[in-house]
């Protein structure tokens, strides 16, 4: 899943031509650091609840859960249950 | 009344912690009409003193133009001073479908819609036309009333990395089911001066079959050859199903804006649009203003000739002097910094050298892209641009920032 996760934001959040500035790992902070912003939140609350089968719902998409690929990891799994 | 003494601290807290942050904004009191130079007091309490102005959007001097300012008079005399009314109960002059006809014209569009300022274009135009069956894909750049304007909406929101063609098609391939794909940009990105690609935008529009919307308001009056906005410039007039854009700017300086495009979209919002339905008329010394604007710009191209030739000047001057700057084809000319906190000392050093910008830093732009924005005027000449220039010269060698690229200014200062 995590590997899933770090793909999608690859691809959906940075530029081509910064690939090789951003280093991203599990622990990378993506809200705080401005690479993903609440405007561009909605595709990945969308990939993940489409990948996942999952629906999770506007109150727990919070910018706070969105923060790192370990926290979304930690949510998804809440809703997998 | 209750403000209970918990609200009130809650409130100073808040204040507080954008005082730490280093965000707070503090209003600065121009003394004179806007102009290419302008008399300013700041801080508050001080005697105010002559700057050259690089910060505002006066892109084509109109906002003081004597022949504009004696429309708006005549206007503020035959017609009164406000409507005292929306626009559909008695808000309606024939001012006002006058400058709705004469926009249309300009911009090459079916039909315009004024609206009290482009901000309420925006938060009212996609509400008015899209439903839950339909997407709005926009740049990740777009205006900030953009993005609270699709908020607003019932349609599907998605986004594409800035002026990314091929993520814009991905998008587009994966909305094919939907009834309506709008892709939502700026003309202009008033942060970075860059255009969107329009040519490409409506190729793609046309291959899956989607709208476009451009919102113009750093464009109008003055980018494609003869003003008429970015559209113009990439030759795809007639193929951009709505347009927003502002009086505010280019055109004019002082408020209102407008949808133009479609003539059933733009009756919808006449309709429809909260923004529109439930604010007042823009009154008639503007309406006649902006009239009289776009009887000049439509006469003669001389002011944007004018401002192109600055623009030019300016592009070319500010790197070889030993500056960063965002590539682009419009008067906004980023002059870059990266670090936040430098932003702001260059641009309080340079006010005291006669030249007034202003620092922007994260949030307002991405982290680590701290920038100067200057903007061209018109008004501007070439000897009060390399005045300008002196002053960024000595300000920059004081800072030591002068022949360094983005990795030695953030060697030098961190991001």
């Amino acid at each position: 899943m995590k590997q899933t996760i770090l793909d999608y934001i690859k691809n959906e959040y940075i530029d081509e031509d910064e690939a090789d500035e951003v280093e991203l790992d599990e622990n990378t902070t993506l809200i705080s650091s401005g690479i993903v912003d609440s405007f561009s939140m909605v595709s990945l609350k969308r990939f993940l609840e489409k990948k996942y089968s999952i629906s999770i719902p506007d109150d727990q998409a919070t910018p706070e859960a969105f923060n790192t690929v370990a926290s979304i990891i930690q949510l998804v799994e809440k809703f997998k249950k | 009344m209750a403000y209970p003494s918990i609200v009130h601290e809650a409130y100073q807290a808040e204040l507080n912690a954008i005082r730490e942050k280093g965000i707070f904004k503090q209003e600065r009191f121009i003394h004179s009409p806007q102009a290419a130079g302008i008399s300013v007091e700041f801080p508050a309490g001080q005697a105010p003193r002559r700057v050259v102005n690089l910060c505002s959007n006066n892109y084509l001097g109109m906002s003081s133009h004597p022949e504009v300012v004696a429309a708006a008079h005549k206007g503020l005399d035959e017609r009164g001073y406000g409507m005292s009314s929306v626009r559909f109960i008695c808000g309606t002059q024939d001012l006002h479908r006058q400058l709705e006809q004469k926009l249309t014209e300009f911009l090459g569009t079916e039909d315009t819609i004024l609206f009290p300022s482009c901000m309420d274009a925006n938060g009212g135009v996609f509400e008015a036309v899209l439903n839950d069956q339909d997407v709005m894909i926009a740049d990740r750049l777009v205006h900030a009333s953009i993005v609270d304007g699709m908020r607003l909406c019932k349609a599907m929101q998605d986004t594409f990395k800035h002026a990314d063609m091929k993520h814009l098609e991905q998008k587009l391939q994966e909305h094919q089911d939907k009834r309506v794909r709008l892709i939502i940009t700026d003309g202009v990105f008033s942060m970075d001066g860059d255009l969107a690609p329009l040519d490409e935008i409506v190729a793609l529009a046309e291959k899956y079959n989607a709208m476009v919307f451009v919102d113009d308001s750093h464009a109008s009056g003055f980018m494609g050859k003869t003003g008429r906005g970015v559209h113009e410039h990439f030759n795809v007039v007639g193929k951009i199903d709505i347009i927003t854009t502002t009086l505010g700017k280019a055109l004019g300086g002082a408020s209102g804006g407008c949808v133009s495009g479609r003539k059933e979209i733009v009756e919808l919002c006449r309709q429809k649009a909260r923004p529109y339905l439930f604010s007042n008329a823009v009154p008639p010394p503007i309406t006649a203003g902006a009239l009289k604007v776009l009887e000049i710009v439509s006469a003669s191209t001389e002011r944007r000739d004018r401002l192109e030739v600055n623009q030019k000047f300016w592009r070319q001057a500010v790197p070889e002097a030993g500056f960063v700057i965002k590539e682009g084809a419009s008067p906004i000319v980023p002059i870059m910094l990266f670090n936040a906190k430098l932003s702001q000392d260059v641009a309080r050093d340079l006010f005291q050298e006669g030249v007034y910008v202003i620092g922007f830093f994260f949030p307002v732009v991405a982290a680590g892209q701290a920038r100067i924005r200057t903007q061209m005027s018109a008004d501007h000449d070439i000897p009060m641009l390399k005045d300008a220039l002196e002053a960024f010269k000595k300000v920059g060698a004081k800072y030591g920032i002068l022949g360094l690229d983005k990795k030695g200014i953030i060697e030098k200062y961190g991001i």
